[in-house]
């Protein structure tokens, strides 16, 4: 089970000259990369801000189309995959390897549940012809607005699942190194840092939900 | 330009170049200095790709009508020499070449914190400038580098590849920022401390802050352009609602620091510069040092000064009109302290340092011009005129280009080993900086006089200072091929300069020229700080004045 | 004072002064020319000054350290801070005065178009490309924008404002020099950008006065409310809705069209602008300004899906002006109008009462 022992010397890489020092890095360089990953959805929150502010009646009209039921149930889902990804931090440390690959399969399956039921909605939205732009046919709300709040919605949502399919797939890779039991003590950082990553885009859908679905 | 001359007396020592052999070892390296140098070459190839576009422009403008190409090659053009000079020559160039090389060196590292990513960030460019060049030839766009919308969404041109290609080099330039910010903060060696730190580190670092919080907001900004453009999802075409003022904020909330991504480099570089060719440690370290974090941190603040005229409230106006005076509060700080620096020193007027002279000169009228610009009144007039033009030219090109350049020249030893025929250097720098004013000079006036930019024909007063400054450009092309010629032969000709040519106590030239494939073999401790010329342990410290 | 005026405008190439703004404008730019000139040489003659004298004597000559005290950086920062203060405090507040139009100023209705420019008087003549000004009165210019970013830029008058689709921008001038001068087109807009050029043409004002009576009288028989502005603040936007809601009722428009949403004959006005119509032939687009005027003028090529294609054409019975005051009306008609406007509103009621 513990394999740190041999694992760690050779996990340094030539250019740091302790473990210490590494971990510190990656560390530091993954939470410089979340901080881009928050910029980059600063700018459609600026967006929204604006065009809320500028059709209050179209967007607040618009969201009631949004379908509230399957948003949130979606908001538990991410929720309590957040809390299988921190336990399997927790076990990564502890060297219990077997116990991370379940519960990353656990939070893979919370994604897989997530983007299906995005899914669903997208299809609704589609077939009702609720869709951005000029592809917006929708006749039962018409109105300055409308086809904004679907742009927003559409491409706020498209890119905080693109990041909900890159992290299943992080978590993929970390779940597949597990069952190499690579991961101790010494060593339970990709875990730690792909785990960062989830928690990121949980934190992100934590806003996306009431600025869409509620308000 | 990829070195060579294996056979070559300078190189018989082990070295990164010579450590590992073949085209596929440099494809897949992963030592930061090689990166440098594949960055050298793919800039300055880029650079020169730029100038050919920015000749054949100043060719077409010789007279007031059309003269060599018709009003869709050259506005096609001169968007090609934009997002050329911009993306693939100005923001990666001296933190691709000079960043890369110079700041494990200087601190004493290895090698970068994430070497990978380092590799990654240099495919990233090719990436970016190959869709982005591949559809500026297929399409031509022809929205010019800023890409306003309603103009970049509607035009009948290709868009949609620059607009990725532009994002893939964000990407690069993201990661090349994140690189070094965690370089510095945990890979110093013993003795390095934040205050010993060589000033180009310092403002690379400021430099790379920006890179990764600003880029982002642009990547996003570009790609939201294409979405419209291929989608039509109406984010900012007023005809749906959108708002192109939208466009406007957020595309200078990155391109305004932007600018920064690409002078403060160049700051850096003179600092090291003057230091070494006055023999002098820094007059001012603190002040030059913080001032770039200052101009970093301001540079977030400003960007409402390119829409003085766009309709903005008046008090949005005033309020970014000031703070840009900041910026310029911070640059002029720095200029004080490079020219109090030299009081006392032991100058050396080699070609680095008429570099490092000309680049003070452009530095101080380019900023001056631009504390002019942000009085807001003035600007009315100016906005959008060729005195913009020509300011942002001092600065980028006459600003930029001179410290590049000097850098280049300076570290040129340290990097190939190699030295350069001084004589060719000091007649290419006097030609360059000749060139630069005649070409630019004139540039200042057209704007005085309300030529507005971007013009593919022109009414015939404007026309003698037309002719000026296409005349100037020639002189600047000269003195550019010159610069490339000189160099080029000193790899295979030039004399070896031994390990320290300049005899600088910069931390980069405790190193063997070229350095070793491993930087250090072992560990650097530094006990005094880089660029401190005093004889004996205890240098007294003397006031100026 | 004029002599000097003249020799430094010369000296740095600008162009006439029309307007006692571009004066003042002119008057700082000096100021600044001046002070910038001094600084910059004083600092670069200190730089060569110390590369003279300081040349190094030996390879490894010594030299001592040289720290600033904090007088020095104080000074570095002090003079500089002072000096561009003070230019902020000349430039700003003339920005402000530029941004604030007097009361009674003449409204022109200025649209960009690629690539021409056209003049709108309310209530009187319209014109492409040149702008006719009474000298001596000031004059305000509303700007939009039919397709993309264009600048409205006259060089003699120092002065330049981008005019923007979907929205208005304001500014305003008081030229007091007769005569004709270049007006730009400064926010690059495609091919024709650079021979977007247009003409101010600034008349002596009782030539003017002569010059808009005719126009009015032969083009205008039945505008009403053209009288000189000064007594009373229009709000031009305003008076051009006005005027489309009269001109849609004397052309019969409401025979077929409502405005409250009901359903009619023809399709209704309210919230047609930027609405995303079904036609008959399948095909879907917005109803934007392009497509509202077509409609007017081939109304049978694009019909609606569910209306019969029963429309007359109002080409040539509407002149052009005419035609955009009623797509102006038809764009103030929008359910959430009030909360839906900021975005477009123009603060057409001056800041200042003078």
């Amino acid at each position: 089970m513990h394999t740190e022992a041999a694992a760690a010397p050779s996990r340094l890489a030539h250019h740091f000259p302790d473990m210490k020092t590494q971990e510190h890095a990656a560390r530091m360089g993954m939470w410089l990369f979340l901080s881009t990953e928050i910029l980059l959805f600063a700018v459609l929150f600026t967006a929204y801000a604006l065009y809320r502010f500028l059709f209050p009646v179209g967007f607040e009209e618009a969201s009631r189309l949004a379908h509230v039921a399957m948003g949130a149930t979606n908001t538990v889902v991410l929720i309590t995959s957040s809390l299988t990804v921190a336990l399997a931090i927790h076990y990564a440390r502890q060297g219990e390897n077997r116990k991370v690959v379940g519960l990353l399969a656990v939070t893979i399956l919370f994604g897989v549940t997530f983007m299906v039921l995005k899914g669903f909605e997208y299809h609704h939205h589609w077939v009702d012809g609720q869709l951005p732009g000029r592809f917006y046919s929708y006749s039962g709300l018409q109105g300055p607005g409308v086809s904004m709040y679907f742009a927003l919605y559409f491409l706020m949502t498209g890119l905080h699942g693109l990041h909900v399919l890159i992290g299943m797939g992080l978590l993929g890779w970390v779940a597949w190194r597990a069952t190499r039991n690579e991961f101790g003590p010494g060593y339970s950082t990709p875990v730690e840092l792909s785990g960062l990553y989830w928690h990121l885009v949980d934190l992100i859908w934590i806003f996306l939900f009431p600025l869409l679905y509620l308000l | 330009m990829s070195p060579s001359p294996a056979s070559s007396p300078a190189y018989q020592t082990p070295n990164y170049l010579n450590a590992v052999k073949g085209v596929g070892s440099w494809l897949t390296t992963l030592d930061h200095k090689r990166i440098g140098v594949m960055y050298l070459v793919l800039t300055v190839l880029s650079f020169f790709l730029g100038g050919v576009f920015a000749l054949l422009l100043r060719i077409e403008l010789v007279t007031p009508g059309p003269t060599i190409m018709d009003a869709m090659t050259y506005n096609r053009m001169f968007t090609l020499h934009g997002v050329i000079m911009i993306f693939l020559f100005m923001i990666p160039a001296i933190p691709g070449i000079f960043g890369n090389f110079f700041i494990p060196l200087m601190i004493g590292a290895q090698d970068v914190a994430f070497p990978r990513i380092n590799l990654l960030s240099v495919y990233l460019y090719l990436a970016g400038a190959a869709i982005a060049v591949w559809g500026m030839i297929q399409g031509g766009t022809d929205t010019g580098w800023t890409f306003y919308t309603p103009y970049s969404t509607t035009t009948v041109t290709t868009v949609a590849p620059v607009l990725l290609g532009a994002f893939i080099l964000g990407m690069g330039s993201i990661v090349t920022g994140l690189n070094f910010i965690v370089t510095v903060h945990t890979m110093r060696a013993p003795g390095v401390t934040w205050m010993r730190l060589p000033l180009f580190v310092w403002a690379m670092y400021a430099t790379s802050v920006i890179q990764v919080l600003a880029t982002p907001v642009l990547g996003m900004t570009l790609l939201l352009v294409a979405f419209e453009r291929v989608f039509g999802f109406g984010i900012f075409d007023p005809a749906r609602g959108g708002d192109p003022i939208l466009f406007q904020h957020l595309f200078w909330f990155y391109s305004h620091p932007a600018v920064y991504i690409m002078i403060l480099p160049a700051m850096g570089v003179v600092s090291e510069v003057v230091q070494t060719f006055s023999r002098k440690n820094m007059f001012g370290y603190k002040a030059v040092a913080f001032s770039s974090l200052g101009i970093a941190f301001v540079g977030f603040f400003v960007w409402g000064h390119h829409l003085f005229t766009s309709g903005q409230s008046t008090f949005a106006s005033g309020v970014f009109g000031v703070l840009s005076m900041f910026v310029g509060l911070f640059t002029a700080i720095k200029v004080f302290n490079w020219t109090a620096t030299m009081y006392q020193g032991a100058i050396q007027v080699s070609a680095p340092f008429v570099y490092f002279m000309g680049f003070l000169y452009f530095l101080v009228f380019g900023g001056l011009t631009g504390i002019a610009l942000s009085t807001v009144s003035l600007d009315v007039h100016w906005q959008d005129t060729y005195f913009v033009v020509a300011h942002f030219h001092f600065i980028m090109v006459g600003g930029t280009i001179m410290a590049f350049l000097a850098g280049l020249h300076y570290w040129w030893p340290k990097m190939f080993g190699r030295m350069y025929s001084e004589r060719w250097a000091l007649a290419a720098a006097v030609l360059v900086i000749v060139g630069f004013n005649a070409t630019f000079i004139p540039q200042f006036l057209l704007g005085n006089m309300g030529m507005p930019r971007r013009y593919y024909s022109y009414p015939e007063q404007f026309w003698p200072l037309n002719v000026a400054s296409t005349a100037g450009a020639s002189l600047l092309g000269l003195g550019f091929t010159i610069v490339l010629v000189y160099l080029v032969v000193s790899l295979v000709k030039g004399r070896v300069s031994g390990p320290n040519p300049w005899n600088s106590r910069g931390y980069e030239w405790n190193t063997p020229s070229p350095p070793e494939a491993q930087n250090f073999p072992e560990t650097p401790v530094h006990d005094r700080g880089p660029h401190e010329y005093q004889d004996g342990p205890a240098a007294e410290v003397k006031h100026a004045h | 004072m004029n002599l000097v005026n003249e020799f430094l405008r010369k000296l740095l190439f600008l162009p006439l002064q029309a307007s006692e703004w571009a004066r003042q404008l002119d008057y700082l730019h000096y100021y600044v020319f001046i002070t910038a000139m001094l600084g910059a040489w004083v600092t670069l003659a200190t730089a060569v000054v110390f590369m003279i004298r300081f040349r190094r004597k030996h390879a490894e000559q010594s030299t001592p350290i040289v720290d600033p005290k904090p007088i020095h950086e104080a000074v570095f920062i002090g003079l500089p801070l002072v000096l561009f203060l003070s230019y902020f405090a000349i430039g700003y507040p003339q920005y402000v005065r530029l941004q604030t139009p007097p009361k009674g100023a003449i409204d022109v209705y200025v649209q960009g178009k690629k690539w021409m420019w056209k003049f709108a008087y309310p209530g009187g003549p319209n014109s492409t490309d040149v702008l006719r000004v009474p000298a001596g009165r000031p004059v305000r210019l509303l700007l939009t924008s039919r397709d993309v970013i264009h600048s409205f830029f006259v060089p003699a008058l120092r002065m330049k404002q981008d005019a923007l689709p979907g929205r208005y921008t304001q500014i305003w001038f008081n030229a007091d020099l007769p005569g004709r001068y270049p007006i730009f087109c400064a926010e690059y807009c495609g091919l024709g950008h650079s021979s977007m050029l247009g003409e101010l043409v600034v008349m002596p004002p009782a030539e003017w006065d002569e010059w808009m009576e005719r126009e009015r009288r032969s083009n205008q028989p039945q505008a009403q409310d053209g009288q000189p502005v000064e007594a009373e603040q229009v709000d031009l936007r305003g008076s051009l809705v006005d005027q489309g809601r009269r001109i849609a009722a004397v052309q019969g428009c409401f025979k077929c069209h409502t405005v409250d949403g009901t359903q009619h004959i023809g399709p209704t006005w309210l919230d047609l602008y930027g609405r995303t119509v079904k036609l008959e032939n399948g095909k879907t687009l917005v109803a934007d300004e392009a497509y509202l005027t077509r409609s007017m003028m081939e109304p049978n090529a694009e019909v609606v899906a569910g209306y019969k294609p029963v429309m007359p054409t109002y080409q040539g019975k509407l002149a052009a002006p005419d035609a955009a005051a009623i797509t102006e009306f038809i764009k103030s008609l929008r359910t959430d109008a009030p909360t839906a406007e900021p975005q477009k509103g123009p603060i057409y009621v001056p800041v200042t009462g003078k």
